[in-house]
This record gives C-alpha cells, structure tokens and sequence, in this order.
C-alpha cells in the first residue's frame, strides 16, 4: 500500500531504509503497520467540522475500519491530534499545551480549511492556520471536508507513518514537557 | 399595534423642563417601531414597560451597539423589547457620545440583559452602572482595545501564543488589502 | 444555598457526643471543565465550585469560538456574507441563510416569489430537524446510550443526502440569496425527499422507544435543571426551552413569515421545564416539521425562484452576455454588491433553538454597516448557572445538552 502511494506527487518519502540495518527495517515496518493501524485520537473539536467529525465516527463513514475509531480525552493516552474546527488566538495556548502533553510519538491532522489556514476567518480573532503553532502532518482541507475526503487524509497519514523509522526503544531520556519532540 | 406604544410612551416621559425624555420615530425605516430615549430616562422607561399592565413587555430577546464613526454622538445603544402576551415589539435607542460612553444597566430588570452589556463592553467600550458581573466576554483579559469599533483594524490580531512568521501575501481572506499584524 | 446542602451544614454544626460520630466536613473544590472537552459541545469553560457532589456555584467563560463574525462581514458584500451566515448555527445553516435574507428584504422592501418562499421553508424545516436529531443524539450519546447517537447521525445523513442533491453541500448550505433561493429541485426531488422522510420517521420512532420511556433516561432527566415559566421568560430565553417551560410563544404562529400562515401544523409546548421536557419539545417538533415539509411538497406550484430585480439579483446568464443593461447589472452587483437602501431592521425567524435575529444596519452602500446577532442560544448559555445552582455535577452534563448551545452562533 506504501508503494503505490509514495508514486503519487506531492507524498514526501520519508523511508530511511539505506542507512537501516535489515532487522531494524524489519522492526521499523512492523512497528509502523502496528502504529499505523492503532490510531487513538485525541479529536480536539470546536467548530462545524465537529459535525462531519461526528459522522465520520458514526456507522456509515466508520472510522473504526482503519484502527482509528477509540478517541482517548486525556492527551497522554492519545497519539493522533485532530484539530477539528477553528482555532480562535484565546484557543491557541490550550491548543499548544494539549499538543505538547501528548506523548511521543504523535501526528497532527488539521481537519478543514480553518484549521489548515484560518479559513475566511482573516481576522482579529482566528489564528491563521495552527501550522503556526504546532507542526501538522495531515491538512485536510474543505469546508467542511467531506468524510471522504478525511478518510483520505487517514490513509496518506498511515502511509507516512509506515514509511517512518520506527525503534522500539530510543536510547535517549524522555522529553521534557515543553520541549519540541525530537525530529524523525 | 405598537406604534400604540410608542406613542404612549412619548405621550408620558415627555419633559418641557429637562426635554424630551422620549420623541418617537414610530415606523422605522425597516417597519418597526422605534423610540429614542435618552439615557437619564432609560431606566424609567423600562420599569414601565415591563411592569405596566397594559405594556407587559417582559422579554427582553436583543440588545446591542452601534458605532457610527463621524457622527456626534458616536456610540447608540440598541434595545429590541417583546411583549409575548400581547405580541407587540419595539425597539429602544438610546445615544451616547463617545467620552461619557457610560450607561445605567438593565439587569434589575431582565435578568437576560447581563450578557448582551458584557458584550457591548468588551466589544465596543461601553460601561453599565449596576452590572453584577463587568468584564470581558468573548475577547481574553491580555487584549487591548474593542475589536468592534471603526476604527479597530480588521486584522488586528494580539496573538497569546508565539506565531510562526508567514510571508503575508499569499494568504489574504476577504477584506480590505492592508494586513496589519 | 440548596436544601441539602443545609442539611450537611446542620449536621456538621450540631451538638455530638464524640468525635468519632461526627460527620465529614469538606472544603470546597474547584473543578475546571473545558474548554477542550468532550461534553462542553466544542468550546466552552465551566469553572464549577463543589461542595460535596453539588454545584455550589458555575462561572461560565466562553470566547473561545469567537472568529470574529460582525466584523468580518462589515468588510464583504451583503451576497458575500451568506457563507459567513452558514457557519453561525452550523446544524440547522439554512435557517440562518434565510434568516438573514428575511432580515435584508425587510430592508430593501422586497417581495420574494411564492416558490421561493416554499424552497425556503422546506429545507428550513428539514434542517430543523437535523438539527434536533443531532441534539437528540448528542444528549443520549452523553448519557451513555451510544446506539441513539448512531440512529440519529443516520437519519441526519439520509436528509443531507437530499440536500446535498440540492444545494451541494452537506452542512454549510449558502442556498438563500436575497431576493429569493439560489437554486431549484432537481428532477425527482420531491418523491425521494418523502421517501427519506419516511425513513427518518422509522429512525425518530426508533430513537423515541429507546429513549422516552426508558427508565435510566427518565431518572437522569426528569426534574432535572428546572426553570419556571416567569424565570424563562426574565432570562431571555426562547424557542423550545421557552415553550418547554411552559410559554407557548412561536415566531411561526405569533408573527407568520413565509409560508407558514397557510400551513397546518401544531406547537408542542411543556409544562416542567425540565431536560426531559426540553427532549420531548424536540421529539414533537420533528413530527410537526415533518408535516410540514409535506404539506409544502405538495401544494408547491412551479414558478420564479428569485425577484426579478436587477438591482439585487443577478441576470440571468443570456442577459449578462447579451444585452448592455444586463452586463452593467452583473459587475455593479459583484463589484459594489447590493445596494441596500440606509436605515435599520431586525428581522426575527424562529430557528430550531430560538429566535433568530439580525440587527442590520446599512448605509446605502454595497457593504453592510452593522450585523448584530441574535443567536438562539445565547440566553440559555447565559443563565445556565442560574440553572445550576445546587445541582449534582453529573447533572451539568444533560442540562447543558438539551439547551443546545451550539458554538458558532453563540460565539459569532
């Protein structure tokens, strides 16, 4: 599935496999199915994409055929950040702090157009894009997206997250809250 | 229906000493009815509209600001009023100039007005004697200013947490062309 | 103070003979709900002081949601603010859309076509009931009952269906315009539209066996955030919280707009003001809206979709290219956008959750000068802790439910 994906322009490859060892690509590619296809997450809604997040939950665009469907409330036990709606300047630092207890390792998905760049909201209020405050991985446009199109968006994130390395352990001490997780 | 009401109201608030208390514009441009009050006599006005059985005006569904920039006095404030046993709607204006932007509040007399004067405050500037609970509504505590006057630039953003600097260009939502960060 | 929070203070000040018979005294505690949470409906912050398992007091912080609506349509054309109208009570956006439009033709003094008029009020009634499935939904999904909210999502996907054919978006519809509706029915619309509301009748009934007479439901509802008639009507509320408090007061009834003078259709109105009542308003509403839609069906006539006025709609595409007078009315109207007449209107619908009102203000320019919002869930919002006042906490999370507050309107 990776393959076919990673053809497509625009899918930055982020696979790492010459400078990896052949039992650490076979970890790492087990690691990434396993993680891939365990998604928690933590769907920090606000605004209308809230309501196409709750059909996309619901039975008939089911998430819970990619792994994707328990969303955890607490940060810690999460690891996909679904920033769903507008995110308003007062939202920002809640945002920020959400974001930074989640444990590694964790993805961001910015779920509709508000999210990815402020939407028509250019004003006084909406922080344009939360790119400016936590790094994405995901942006799933529209206004809002159409569950397909977020499910869409699902499996280029898996498709990532495979192509990621992946370590069982990292032999470094843990983050310390508030620091930027370290890059992959 | 309720230009009956208007016109009782200028009947009874009208003042030879002090000037008018009321003087009706009774049909709005919009068709409705209209009374502009002074702010002295706002909150007589109100008891009696909500407490005379013939008037029975006992919600209260909207009340806002305007800003008209240019104009002297700068600021109105804006009182849609419903009676639901009569079925009757009139709307208060009262005017206030931009340096003494200070009015009595409503809230001893529906409960439902606290929000709607939180609101005028935090987005216009606006004070209410006797308001139970004065501060800010929607904007935080660090923001300086009142986003909804003329003169509070569109994109006046006071961000609370350090934004990634993006070339403004190529992002610009509807509105005029000047982006002020 | 509650009765049962005097109580404990009885106890623990009274005479005892040892210590050890002595009742637990407890400081009060403060406990931050929100505003990313999943029960605060988006984004809201409630600060809530507890004493024991009761609210001893609720602050309310919201602005969290707040993008800055009223400016950002002073800076666009009357036809562009519509998508920004759409986003206000994102559940039920038609209703804002004609809201609005309602508002400005007060204004611009226009008179829409009849088949305008029956557009709009079909698809206002079918997103009145989205939007009360949804809140039905969400509340028995908060409660613990997951099987309603999968019900209810599928039988608001079945109508958006039938909108999507019509308007082309699921949720933020922008189908009114002033002077009239953007669009009209494609081919067949009207026999499927019957077919997926009877569907949707299937659905409702289903959710109504699950969840009116259930007895968990019932206990964790019924006398549950109650609110006089008199406190209702001094807090400013209106729509189904008001008339379940017991005021029958309806927009619909009291002061027709569109077509409803000539439609047949009931007011459910309650008498506790509880949650349970605020459910059981919502379940009655579907079944009248329901008429209601049919009865429009049936008695539509074909005919114009928009004022034919140059000087607020646009011409029609042969004209644009064909004549003089049509390509100067194009570019004035989306260059300079609609001239609207000076003055001041307050044009009032009554949406799913209340009276809608926008307090317009023009200047005789193509931009609007003033949009005041009056949204529906702004007093009930406001007044919740009022309502609250000595409840359990684990009541805050059904009376916050069936009041419905919906964040984009509440929070421009």
């Amino acid at each position: 599935m990776s393959t076919e994906l990673d053809a497509i322009p625009g899918i930055i490859p982020t696979r790492r496999d010459d400078a990896m060892g052949a039992l650490e690509k076979m970890v790492s590619q087990g690691l990434g199915w396993a993680r891939k296809y365990s998604l928690f997450q933590y769907p920090f809604v606000t605004a209308c994409c809230g309501m196409e997040y709750m059909t996309l939950a619901a039975a008939r665009y089911d998430l819970d055929r990619f792994g994707a469907a328990l969303p955890r409330f607490s940060p810690r036990q999460a690891d996909l950040l679904m920033v769903v709606g507008t995110v308003n300047c007062k939202q920002a630092p809640i945002l920020r702090r959400v974001w930074e207890s989640i444990s590694e390792p964790k993805w961001v998905m910015a779920f509709g157009v508000c999210a990815s760049s402020g939407g028509f909201y250019d004003n006084y209020a909406t922080v344009q894009g939360i790119d400016r405050i936590i790094p994405v991985d995901v942006y799933v446009p529209g206004c809002p997206p159409r569950p397909e199109q977020v499910l869409d968006g699902i499996m280029m994130l898996q498709a990532k997250i495979q192509g990621q390395h992946h370590q069982f352990t990292e032999g470094r001490p843990l983050p310390v809250l508030g620091q930027a997780p370290r890059p992959r | 229906m309720s230009k009956a009401v208007i016109d009782a109201l200028v009947e009874r608030f009208k003042d030879p000493v002090h000037g008018d208390g009321v003087s009706g514009a009774a049909t709005g441009p919009g068709g409705d009815d209209v009374a502009v009050v002074t702010r002295e006599r706002l909150l007589e006005v109100c008891q009696f509209l909500r407490d005379d059985p013939g008037m029975q005006f006992n919600l209260a569904p909207y009340i806002t600001a305007v800003d008209y920039l240019g104009r002297e006095p700068r600021f109105e404030v804006v009182y849609n009023l419903l009676s639901t046993t009569r079925n009757w709607r009139i709307r208060l204006r009262v005017q206030v100039a931009e340096g003494d932007a200070v009015l009595p509040s409503v809230c001893g007399i529906w409960r439902g007005a606290n929000w709607f004067e939180r609101y005028c405050f935090d987005m216009y500037g606006l004070t209410f004697t006797g308001h139970p609970d004065h501060r800010r509504l929607y904007m935080y505590d660090e923001f300086v200013g009142h986003p909804l006057r003329k003169d509070y630039p569109l994109r006046g953003r006071q961000p609370l947490v350090t934004e990634l600097e993006v070339p403004a260009e190529q992002f610009r939502g509807p509105g005029p062309a000047e982006r002020s960060e | 103070m509650s009765t049962e929070v005097k109580e404990v203070v009885k106890q623990v000040a009274a005479p005892r003979s040892s210590e050890l018979d002595a009742p637990l005294s407890s400081k009060r505690m403060l406990v931050n709900l929100g505003p990313s949470h999943p029960a605060m409906h988006g984004t809201a912050r409630a600060v809530v002081e507890l004493e024991g398992e009761n609210i001893a007091s609720c602050k309310l912080d919201i602005g969290f949601l707040h993008r800055g609506f009223e400016k950002s349509c002073e800076n666009v054309t009357w036809t562009q603010v519509f998508p920004y109208t759409d986003r206000l009570n994102y559940v039920s956006s038609i209703m804002n859309n004609v809201g609005f439009a309602l508002a400005v033709e007060k204004l611009c003094k226009l008179e829409v076509p009849e088949r305008a008029q029956y557009l709009r009020t079909i698809t206002s009634e079918i997103h009145r009931i989205c939007d009360h499935l949804t809140l039905v939904g969400a509340l028995g999904l908060e409660l613990g009952a997951m099987t309603v909210f999968l019900y209810a999502i599928e039988g608001r996907d079945l109508l958006w269906d039938r909108l999507t054919e019509l308007c082309g978006a699921r949720l933020t519809s922008n189908y009114a315009r002033i002077g009239g509706v953007s669009r009209d029915i494609p081919e067949g619309w009207s026999e499927k539209t019957v077919a997926t509301l009877d569907r949707v009748v299937l659905i409702r009934d289903e959710i109504d066996a699950l969840l009116t007479r259930n007895r968990i439901f019932v206990d964790r509802t019924r006398g549950v955030g109650t609110v006089s008639r008199a406190d209702a009507l001094d807090l400013g509320f209106t729509g189904p919280c008001l008339r379940a408090s017991g005021e029958p007061y309806d927009i619909r009834k009291a002061a027709p707009y569109l077509v409803y003078d000539r439609l047949d259709f009931d007011i459910p109105v309650g008498s506790n003001g509880d949650t349970f009542d605020r459910y059981l308003v919502r379940i009655e509403e579907m079944k009248q809206s329901d008429r209601m839609v049919r009865q429009c069906l049936r008695d539509m006539a074909p005919g114009e979709l928009v004022v034919r006025d140059f000087r607020y709609v646009l011409p029609p595409k042969p004209e644009v290219y064909g004549t003089i007078e049509g390509v100067m009315a194009h570019f004035k109207l989306i260059m300079e956008g609609i001239q609207v007449p000076a003055g001041e209107a307050y044009g009032y619908t009554e949406a799913a959750n209340g009276e809608l009102g926008f307090y317009l203000v023009s200047d005789g320019s193509g931009r609007p000068y003033k949009i005041g919002l009056r949204a529906p869930g702004w007093p009930m919002l406001a007044a919740l802790p009022v309502i609250l006042q000595g409840a359990l906490l684990s009541d805050l999370v059904p009376v916050f439910d069936s009041i419905n507050m919906i964040g984009g309107e509440v929070e421009q």
